[in-house]
């Protein structure tokens, strides 16, 4: 399609312009106007004619006043010709707009020095993450401090709530999810364990094996997905929306009325539901172990009971999980206040939460199995 | 559109339009008529239904009953591609920007661009959203920055400038000089007429804004009761026999409007 034809008998150019000149038009438009410079071929003097133009829009008007602009640049003299009124509004308008500079070129994405840097901004950002939760840390000992002094101060319905949600609701996946991979290492262990005939002793590992790190590890992971990012969204969202703001200016402690109980509520419900991820990891193990092994439950529960320390290793996983659960409320409540203005922020921090805080979990069960194994548990 | 039609069809033609949320029912029977090149600022109490017509006429809210017809095409019409046709002619300001949080006020205007000549060159796009910009009035410096980094009467603008990207031949607004200090809302007053003289724009206008309706709108319609009042010029509002009409125009707020001269088509 031709927005143009360009006429060069009779010694004058004219530019004989047709149709509509809309969005439509002003692709084919933008590149006939770019060649009509060497089409011209040296003619002084060109005629934009618009009497056949059944529409002008902004766009094409503006790509014409590109053109005679560039073409006047030329030394060339152009003149606008059979114009209706409405038309003549438009073009003055625009013709007198001067455009915003294009932006600068994008920084090279793919350089050494450039990758250097990045390591080293990876490097420095770590660093603050870290002071930012150690600060964080601090702000809610704080809190916890103003709630000792004044009892009164602890929110028990929000804690309740944010037990029911992030503990009770995080039941059923849970038990689910530790009872099929207890019912899978036993499985295993058996099968294993069978080529030196020692399937008796798949009941030993099964038991200390959930225990001690299996059943918190499930536990504390599900609960990094399930609330570590429900928090961060919640906190975020209410950030991005100047709620945490309005807190402040209303005397409230964001830490106080929304870390706070989070923590809490974390704090107790991890190792409660850590007791029902072992048990249901157990009868998972039970389970299979009857029916892969032979081993029928009550012997199954007479085995457990009877491995060595296998109370020890129960308080050992349990031990763990406050801890988890502090490293997961801490995280997810200092990236939810780190969002900002976009959605697409709300998204990220919620998504470095999880990862960070399923990260940290198995940092922390790391330094325990090191401390427990120097104190000779 | 320079080449205004001067015809009497309306450009909207809502006939009998019934629309809500659930069984609660908010628009009944209503009628409305926009003429091409007016601007009609829709009025109303809060809660009486303004923003419903208007996400009702851009098809965001179904509607129960009741035809719109825009162009003279059937907005009811299931063919999507017609559908496409009617949407690249209107462009739409939200009333807090929605503008794309995550592009930046560039990106933001060459989205509908994009969306709808997926081969266009980079160069014309980056051209024609710059255009748009400096149209929409906004600084040189703002096309690189980011919804999060703007003041809300430059978010605006930049919704202006993403609802013109296709050279729109209607504006919707939605309460466009809410939020603003009352010289910004002048002055975006003073944008959209001379746009909408300009580029010969239909500009449909849900506002609250006394200044706004006396300066720069042809005609004003007054919602209420689930249905058009009254439509009309200023002084017919002034006339009107209705309690909250009387009140909305001769109201302590309203002092002034009348002696108020309108600003005359003579802008850019």
């Amino acid at each position: 399609m031709t927005a143009f034809d360009l006429d060069l008998n009779n010694g004058q150019a004219t530019l004989k312009l047709a149709g509509r000149l809309d969005m439509d038009a002003a692709e084919s438009l933008d590149k006939e106007l770019d060649a009509l410079p060497e089409q011209l071929a040296g003619k002084k003097s060109v005629i934009f004619d618009f009497s056949k133009v059944d529409r002008l829009e902004p766009n094409c008007a503006f790509l014409l006043l590109e053109s005679a602009k560039k073409l006047r640049e030329q030394k060339v003299d152009v003149k606008f010709a059979d114009l209706t009124p409405d038309q003549e509004t438009l073009l003055k308008s625009l013709g007198g707009k001067d455009l915003p500079p294009p932006s600068p070129p994008p920084e090279k994405t793919f350089s050494l020095v450039g990758g250097a840097r990045k390591v080293g901004e990876t490097a420095i950002d770590i660093w603050h993450d870290a002071l930012e939760i150690i600060s964080f840390f601090g702000d809610v000992a704080i809190s916890f401090a103003h709630i000792f002094r004044s009892p009164e101060k602890i929110r028990v319905l929000s804690t309740v709530t944010q037990i029911d949600r992030a503990g009770l609701n995080a039941v059923p996946i849970i038990c689910l999810m530790s009872f099929l991979i207890g019912g899978i290492i036993a499985q295993q262990g058996a099968f294993q364990l069978r080529k030196f005939g020692a399937d008796l002793y798949v009941v030993n590992m099964v038991g200390i094996l959930v225990l001690r790190e299996l059943g918190v590890l499930l536990a504390a992971i599900m609960f990094a997905g399930r609330s570590g990012s429900a928090y961060t969204a919640e906190i975020g969202s209410m950030k991005m929306r100047e709620e945490i703001d309005a807190m402040r200016v209303i005397g409230l402690d964001p830490v106080e009325v929304l870390a706070v109980p989070r923590l809490v509520a974390l704090v107790i419900a991890l190792p409660l539901v850590t007791i029902l991820s072992n048990l249901s990891a157990l009868a998972g193990g039970m389970l299979v172990c009857w029916a892969y092994v032979g081993i029928p439950p009550d012997v199954f529960i007479t085995y457990i009971e009877t491995t060595k320390d296998i109370t020890s290793h129960m308080f050992i996983g349990l031990v763990k999980a406050p801890f988890m659960a502090i490293i997961i409320g801490v995280i997810a409540c200092v990236e939810g206040l780190r969002v900002g203005g976009s959605t697409e922020s709300l998204g990220r921090q919620t998504t470095t939460s999880v990862v960070k805080s399923i990260f940290m979990v198995i940092v922390i069960d790391g330094i325990f199995a090191t401390i427990f194994t120097a104190l000779d548990l | 559109m320079v080449t205004r039609a001067k015809s009497k069809e309306p450009i909207i033609k809502v006939r009998g339009l019934t629309a809500g949320f659930g069984d609660k029912i908010i628009l009944k029977d209503l009628d409305l008529d926009v003429m091409p090149g007016e601007v009609l600022g829709v009025v109303g109490a809060s809660g009486t239904g303004k923003s419903v017509l208007l996400r009702s006429i851009i098809g965001l809210v179904p509607h129960a009953k009741g035809k719109i017809e825009v162009f003279g095409i059937d907005m009811d019409d299931p063919k999507q591609n017609i559908r496409n046709e009617v949407e690249r002619r209107w462009g739409i300001l939200f009333q807090h920007g929605a503008l794309f949080s995550s592009l930046t006020v560039k990106e933001n205007v060459q989205v509908p661009m994009r969306e709808y000549f997926p081969h266009m060159e980079e160069d014309l796009l980056d051209e024609l959203a710059r255009l748009k910009i400096s149209l929409a009035g906004l600084p040189d410096d703002a096309c690189d920055k980011f919804p999060s980094e703007l003041s809300g009467g430059m978010i605006k603008r930049a919704g202006i400038a993403r609802a013109l990207a296709l050279d729109p031949e209607i504006l919707f607004l939605d309460e466009p000089t809410s939020g603003l200090d009352p010289i910004s809302a002048g002055e975006f007053d003073a944008l959209i007429r001379n746009l909408q003289q300009t580029l010969g724009l239909t500009v449909f206008m849900v506002t609250h804004d006394l200044d706004s309706l006396a300066t720069i709108c042809d005609a004003i319609a007054v919602v209420g009761d689930k249905h058009v009042l009254v439509r009309g010029t200023l002084s017919d509002m002034l006339a009107f026999d209705h309690p909250w009409v009387k009140a909305y125009f001769g109201g302590p707020r309203a002092r002034g409007i009348e002696t108020q001269p309108r600003k005359q088509d003579k802008a850019g």
